[in-house]
């Protein structure tokens, strides 16, 4: 099957996930949930009050209708406004998304970056002291929480010895990238990487312990030539999806880091939206993050395709 | 005729070879330590009322003696309200009357003398003098319990599902992949918080369910992608010429040889969902107020930092360091016994 017929295969075949994912946040929201008029109305509502709040929200109409607006709200990107601030919601996800990608993108990068240059390092040295000591370190420091990294990191870097600002934000991309997000982007490496590291050299490992290398080491290849060409192609594959898988993980960081920094991004209006009770903005959230996050995984899907030929997609 | 014996299966050699790793038998220890301390303060018998104010407050450790002279001023001056008669100061008390028939009513608390508070405890005391120890015990017990039980649901529906997807394939697999697509759409926190945003009842069980219910999506992807290359293998079709059912095949052929990744798989789920239980909590969205975890600890322990009272934050991350670490350590020494063929 040639690429354009994959894509376009793909590409219809997010319709049923996508309408899951909405199915999925409609009885969330709308059904489990309860009538959110009452919160709204506040303490001392009547009923006049709360009927109109109902008539206002269009939860006093049948549930088909209901599910029938939020798709239309889907499709045409109005989810109203919120209910705590009235700032339209649209308008929140297009101011917050910058900031939020400041923080991830070099996290990512930087992650994968590192994570795969120490996992083949302490591949290589398999079983040495060097291999046993980094394994050690790093299971202790995935073992500590990520919220401890940012209170003592917060506490210790910015507060006592004030190397980088506590918390802020600015309206320049080159001062946020160089002074605002390099302590929560440090802090949040601390913890991703670890993982990663471990993980990534087990599937070097597994590699290494493959036919193919003992072939490659009887052809006389150097060491490294294995390690880089032959065991890095193929352990890619799993690396590769697990970079992919990790996002939504690097989001979870993205979430604490944005609070704790005060970094307008998505992350921390979405703690701020299940904090107020603001569904709006979390059903928006929600189905968007979903849809970004079915495009990375057609994504991911292709790099697999490219690096390992085996992979057939029925 | 000389007696053959049995030879030994896997889970006994996994265990002979266990036995031989050092640090796999010390993890196993602390682990094991940790999860009798939770069996005894689930039994009642150990923390079993961290809400009593046994010291004075934030009570520093014992072993640090910096705080005493502040803390001696503190107890000096005495609790906020001075047992001194209003009388002293020439007023008349409008409630005396009152006050008199309530004491003549319950004439034993007039004999109540507040219990001395200790100006310092074993690991020091939160904001109200709570022990932090017994708080300690009581935020493990909490969150070991979450993270395993929600992590033993999720591994337990993930490889249920996996298995079935990846062995029998088509319309099966199309189901269940769709499933799977529609929970790893939405990243797995937002999944929680917006579970967490809808349902405003908070508790220990409502918890684990949304941690356990939405978390299985990781083991379901390395189980079926397991089952997807096992089922053609040779050991498996040979299995099935000689008879054996679909379900032996699964679970008595297969599921033994990718065992590995379940268990990695679930040591990771576990200290993942203490995470997660961490970070809910932490914010707020996780466990009630009148239980605690070491998220509602270290949510504490951020602000007492500020103050200098760094007992708390440091008894409740190291609690929590000590356990993932040593679940980690054992998780790869089980992997290491359970799969002798992988040698580093």
């Amino acid at each position: 099957m040639n690429l354009t017929a994959f894509l376009f295969r793909r590409l219809w075949q997010m319709i049923p996930t996508l309408l899951g994912v909405v199915l999925l946040v409609f009885l969330l929201f709308n059904w489990v949930g309860g009538d959110p008029a009452y919160v709204l109305a506040g303490k001392m509502a009547n009923p006049e009050d709360i009927a109109n709040i109902r008539h206002q929200l269009g939860i006093d109409r049948p549930m088909w209708e209901q599910l029938l607006i939020f798709i239309r709200q889907i499709v045409t990107g109005d989810f109203g406004n919120s209910w705590a601030t009235r700032e339209p919601v649209s308008e929140i996800f297009r101011t917050r998304l910058g900031p939020s990608l400041v923080l991830l993108i070099p996290m990512l990068l930087l992650e994968t970056l590192v994570a795969v240059v120490v996992a083949l390092i302490v591949s290589a040295v398999r079983g040495s002291v060097l291999d046993r000591t980094l394994m050690v370190t790093s299971t202790v420091v995935m073992s500590i929480s990520l919220l401890v990294y940012i209170i003592v990191g917060q506490y210790v870097f910015a507060s006592l010895l004030g190397w980088f600002p506590v918390k802020g934000w600015s309206d320049n991309l080159w001062r946020n990238l160089t002074t605002y997000a390099v302590l929560p982007v440090l802090l949040g490496l601390m913890v991703s990487i670890a993982p990663s590291v471990r993980l990534y050299r087990t599937f070097i490992l597994d590699e290494i312990g493959q036919d193919y290398v003992r072939t490659a080491r009887a052809k006389g290849l150097s060491e490294p030539r294995i390690l880089l060409v032959h065991v890095l192609r193929n352990a890619a594959i799993p690396i590769v999806t697990n970079v992919l898988m990790g996002l939504p993980v690097l989001l979870t960081g993205a979430f604490l880091l944005e609070r704790f920094f005060a970094i307008p991004g998505i992350g921390r209006e979405i703690i701020l939206a299940v904090e107020r009770s603001d569904f709006p903005i979390i059903k928006a959230a929600t189905v968007y993050v979903a849809v970004a996050t079915l495009l990375a995984n057609l994504l991911g899907d292709l790099l697999y395709r490219a690096l390992d030929p085996r992979v057939h997609f029925e | 005729m000389p007696i053959e014996r049995a030879s030994p299966g896997l889970w006994t050699l996994a265990w002979r070879r266990l036995r031989r790793d050092r640090v796999g038998m010390t993890a196993l220890l602390v682990v094991g330590c940790y999860l009798a301390v939770v069996m005894m303060a689930l039994m009642g018998w150990i923390a079993t009322d961290w809400t009593r104010e046994v010291g004075v407050n934030y009570a520093p450790p014992v072993f640090w003696e910096q705080d005493q002279d502040e803390t001696a001023q503190r107890s000096a001056v005495g609790h906020d309200t001075p047992d001194r008669p209003i009388a002293l100061y020439g007023l008349q008390d409008p409630l005396a009357p009152v006050l008199a028939a309530i004491r003549a009513q319950y004439p034993q608390d007039r004999d109540l003398v507040e219990a001395p508070r200790r100006l310092s405890l074993p690991l020091g005391g939160d904001k109200w003098g709570h022990d932090v120890w017994i708080k300690v015990i009581k935020g493990s017990e909490t969150s070991i319990l979450v993270g395993l039980v929600s992590a033993l649901l999720a591994t337990l529906l993930g490889t249920l599902m996996g298995a079935v997807a990846g062995y029998f394939g088509h319309w099966v697999d199309d189901g269940f992949n769709w499933l799977y697509g529609v929970f790893t759409a939405i990243p797995y926190l937002l999944l929680v918080f917006a579970i967490a945003a809808v349902l405003q009842q908070k508790g220990v069980i409502t918890l684990i369910l949304i941690l356990g219910l939405t978390g299985w999506t990781g083991v379901f992807r390395l189980v079926r992608a397991e089952y997807l290359k096992h089922k053609t293998r040779e050991y498996v079709l040979a299995a099935g010429a000689m008879g054996a059912s679909d379900a032996r095949r699964m679970f008595i052929h297969i599921l033994p040889n990718i065992s590995h990744v379940i268990l990695v798989q679930l040591s990771q789920n576990v200290v993942g969902f203490i995470k997660s239980e961490v970070i809910l909590s932490f914010l707020g969205f996780g466990v009630p107020v009148d239980v605690v975890s070491w998220g509602s600890m270290l949510n504490e322990a951020q602000n007492e930092l500020i103050l200098g009272k760094w007992w708390q934050l440091a008894a409740a991350g190291l609690a929590m360091a000590i356990l993932v670490t040593a679940f980690s350590m054992l998780t790869d020494a089980l992997r290491d016994a359970l799969d002798p063929k992988l040698k580093y």
